[in-house]
């Protein structure tokens, strides 16, 4: 964070500044590969918004284990690309995704996938912090209860293990009837991923979950995402180049529809070996 | 788990139900189109009704029969009566409305918003009996006195009333329209040195127009196929109007009293139901009037 | 020469000031006069009808001599029992459509026929609606006047007015609320049950009851329909559904306080005219009410969602 300025000014020395941020990460994060287990993985995915053709063959693997950072400057089709991992993208209207999208060893871009089932399976995390206007345990029980859960005791405990899972227990166990919309803005995006957490997915995306937020919210946030990363697979979209740093083990750089280069996080940030992502790590454009 | 629905089965569900709502109302729709045009075009078809005596012919008596048999069904006057109302009704509401819109969005937007809108919005709810009864009583005894005439019904005292009843329709659009017109502009405008009512004059009125034609034409949609009010100060005399205030009638009105006279299948049953495709048709022109100011509106800006 | 020129520039700025002014002065004036129709409006009928409506029986009694003499009491029942009927029908109509148009419908030319359909309806004068009402129901299901035959057709009257406002409460939800549910493998289904409908009730409650108002006082579209009296005699606790003077059968003629009032405008007895004035207080009261109710109703369903 210390580096906000270099990544606006023109022409700064990429070097330094990506030195000075792997410095700054938490030392239990490598930004180096550690993990060969693939939980997904899209073989030549293109995705056309009516004759708008918004991402061209893109082929990406996902580790159990891993964070993996999307980065790129805005349109450049990394949160269109997340919106396909889970098949958002079919619910918006006039959007088509072309190729496979295979996971655990089976395409998921086909009409007869179980996007239900699947969604448990690969949950996601928005920009916005978007509880519902329920309370705090209803967020938490809702989707669980709606795939068939019913045993109250079982409901309990998911509840507080959730919680638990996304470091907010301890600070709302007393008012779990409470309404969510009282919680600050942190609380509410930890509410969202306990709420994600709490159907157990293998992997978890994030869109932006920190564009919205303060920088403390941000490392708590983050802080979060390491932990919850050691069982599975965690692709996030960021705009903030020191968050993709600080967080990820690998880094995919997109432009203009386009994945351009994909690689170890040190060697995205150290050694890019594009020229149009050596511009963006040293702000020529963003 | 085996107890819940299938997610796929209960989007099915889903899809199916609120999809048959859709399918019922627009069904209802196409069977009310389909029966009106079938009923209304027999007059010509199967009774040997001339369809452009029907809006040429000055003489309106379903009463009596001529010697072909048929009943004179010049529905002229109700046209021109219709028109009538409706263009005066509009002329009157409209500077009023605008008047209003300009007033609570402009220059009071506080008092517009708290005390204006809710009140014109009350006016919306009143019942078109009671406009009506208050026409029959009050607008119709003030043209007695003043115009010193011993009836007072007729297109005049029936503009009035409808141009108080489409007020709140017009004014509530109009202000939505203003509304809708960027501050940019204004500060624009303001910024170069003119004047607010310039501004409003030559700015915002300007750029809100194609809108504030929607409202229009919505108004006169509403003036158009307004009965029991009209019906209750016009008169009801089947004749062409020769002043604006002697006896007359409008389509509606003429529907209204002699609808439940003929029995279904008689020719002049058939020639009311002609009567009803004519209001049908019209406010589907409306419609395609209002869609093509949208359509326009939007090329305009791009 | 600079002096004259000042000068002239001053007159303009005057006179544009003083036009300024003058506007102003005008628009306010139109606005007072506007506001003087209404509250007299509605003041003139609460007075000239007060006395009747406060007449031991008015609102007790049957309607004698064919509505020129006695009470309104049926039609006051009437009123309200065409209303609940109404809204029994077209609110889930209504709901269910506005959730196709909102969650469900494709683009397309199907989608294009329904809200071209449903805004025909809506544009539709009343009397159409009743004249169709009159043959559909009346004549061609041999309903002949009823109730049912008014309630359907104030449903087609109603159906376009709450499918925008639900169809307007749905999209005003925030978007993300629906990624959420989707995103956790829900079915749009249940997303528009469990959250939508929840969140957008308010202004739904607001719509519906806003929309009873107008339904309350409408009558050309029952003339012919539900017709034009009530029956000489009601019984409410009759459960015989089949009889025509049990108060709950559907299939029963009856009179709304609207067509009442139209019934017997005209009428010049002194009596006739005190029960038309008395009515028309009546129904504004109602309508009133109708409004006051809808917008309580709303901001108290709001507030119970926001403090939970």
């Amino acid at each position: 964070m210390m580096n906000e300025n270099n990544t606006t000014t023109v022409g700064s020395d990429s070097q330094a500044f990506s030195e000075a941020v792997c410095e700054a990460r938490p030392a239990h994060i490598s930004g180096v590969a550690i993990s060969d287990e693939v939980v997904l993985e899209t073989r030549d995915v293109n995705v056309y918004y009516g004759d708008h053709h918004a991402l061209h063959d893109t082929s990406l693997a996902f580790h159990k284990g891993e964070i993996t950072a999307l980065i790129g400057p805005s349109g450049c089709g990394k949160s269109t690309f997340l919106r396909s991992l889970n098949l958002m993208n079919r619910e918006i209207r006039g959007c088509r995704v072309e190729g496979q999208i295979v996971y655990r060893d089976h395409d998921i871009n086909t009409r007869r996938e179980n996007l239900y089932e699947l969604r448990k399976s690969i949950g996601m995390v928005f920009q916005q912090p978007n509880p519902f206007r329920k309370s705090i345990r209803e967020n938490i029980t809702f989707a669980p209860k709606r795939h068939g859960l019913t045993d109250r005791a079982a409901l309990d405990r998911l509840v507080e293990e959730s919680l638990r899972g996304a470091a907010l227990w301890d600070e709302v166990k007393d008012k779990l009837d409470e309404s969510a919309y009282a919680l600050s803005g942190g609380q509410q995006q930890r509410l969202c991923i306990a709420r994600t957490l709490a159907l157990n997915p293998d992997v978890i995306l994030f869109d932006e979950p920190c564009s919205a937020l303060d920088p403390i919210s941000t490392l708590a946030i983050e802080d979060l995402m390491n932990q919850i990363a050691q069982e599975r697979a965690i692709v996030i979209v960021t705009h903030n180049m020191e968050q993709a740093a600080r967080v990820s083990n690998r880094t995919a750089f997109f432009y203009m529809g386009d994945m351009v280069e994909y690689g170890e996080t040190d060697q995205i940030f150290q050694r890019p070996n594009d020229a149009r992502l050596n511009d963006y790590l040293t702000g020529m454009f963003s | 788990m085996a107890k819940i629905m299938p997610k796929r089965n209960l989007e099915r569900v889903g899809l199916g139900v609120t999809g048959a709502c859709v399918a019922l109302v627009t069904l209802v729709v196409l069977a009310l189109i389909f029966m009106v045009a079938q009923r209304g075009l027999t007059t010509f078809i199967k009774d040997g009704v001339d369809v452009a005596g029907f809006f040429t012919g000055t003489k309106w008596n379903l009463a009596s029969t001529g010697p072909d048999g048929l009943p004179a069904t010049g529905a002229l006057p109700l046209i021109v009566t219709s028109f009538s109302v409706t263009v005066l009704s509009t002329v009157l509401a409209l500077p009023v409305a605008l008047g209003s819109a300009i007033f609570t969005v402009e220059i009071a937007p506080k008092f517009g918003r708290r005390v204006f809108q809710p009140l014109i919005e009350l006016l919306v709810g009143i019942p078109s009996v009671v406009f009506g009864l208050i026409g029959f009583h009050v607008i119709v005894g003030a043209v007695r006195a003043i115009f010193n005439v011993d009836v007072g019904l007729g297109i005049l005292p029936g503009s009035i009333v409808l141009a108080v009843m489409i007020l709140p329709t017009v004014t509530t659009l109009s202000i939505d329209a203003l509304r809708a017109v960027p501050d940019s502009y204004r500060q624009g405008s303001l910024a170069l040195g003119y004047t607010r009512w310039q501004t409003i004059w030559h700015v915002v009125l300007r750029s809100a127009t194609p809108s504030l034609m929607t409202a229009v034409i919505l108004g006169m949609t509403r003036a158009f196929g307004e009965t029991l009010a009209v019906r209750m100060v016009i008169g009801g005399i089947e004749a062409m109007p020769t002043s604006l205030i002697s006896s007359a009638s409008t389509i509606t009105t003429t529907l209204t009293t002699s609808m439940a006279v003929y029995a279904t299948g008689s020719v002049q049953n058939d020639a009311l139901w002609s009567l009803g495709l004519l209001l049908m048709g019209m406010s589907l022109v409306f419609i395609m009037i209002i869609h093509l100011i949208g359509h326009k509106g939007a090329k305009s800006r791009g | 020469m600079a002096d004259k020129n000042d000068g002239a520039q001053a007159a303009r700025i005057r006179r544009s000031m003083r036009a300024d002014r003058i506007a102003t002065a005008v628009l306010a004036a139109i606005v007072g006069v506007v506001m003087l129709i209404v509250v007299s409006m509605v003041a003139y009928i609460l007075f000239q009808g007060v006395g009747q409506l406060v007449k031991p029986g008015f609102l007790t009694e049957a309607a004698r001599s064919n509505g020129t003499a006695g009470g309104v009491a049926y039609q006051l029942f009437d009123s309200f029992y065409l209303l609940v009927i109404t809204l029994v029908i077209s609110v889930p109509i209504s709901l269910g459509g506005a959730v196709y148009l909102v969650e469900y419908a494709p683009d397309g030319p199907v989608t294009r026929i329904a809200s071209t359909a449903i805004e025909t309806l809506s544009s539709l004068p009343s009397i159409v609606v009743g004249m169709f009402g009159f043959l559909m129901f009346s004549v061609n299901f041999g309903w002949g006047y009823s109730l049912i035959s008014g309630a359907i057709a104030l449903t087609m009257f109603n159906i376009p007015i709450l499918v925008r406002v639900i169809q307007q409460a749905l999209e005003d939800v925030p978007s993300s609320q629906r990624d959420a549910c989707l995103a956790m493998g829900l079915t749009r289904w249940e997303t528009t049950v469990h959250v939508l409908i929840p969140a957008a009730m308010p202004a739904i409650v607001t719509g519906v009851v806003l929309s009873a108002g107008r339904v309350f006082g409408e009558a050309a579209a029952l003339l012919f329909t539900s017709g034009m009296s009530s029956p000489a005699r009601l019984n409410f606790l009759s459960l015989n559904f089949a009889s025509p003077t049990c108060a709950w059968n559907i299939f029963r003629p009856g009179e709304s306080l609207a067509v009442h009032i139209y019934k017997i405008y005209g009428e010049g007895s002194p009596e006739a005219q005190s029960i038309v004035w008395g009515t028309a207080a009546l129904l504004m009261i109602c309508v009133l009410l109708f409004n006051v109710l809808s917008r309580v109703a709303g901001k108290a369903i709001a507030k119970r969602m926001t403090a939970e």
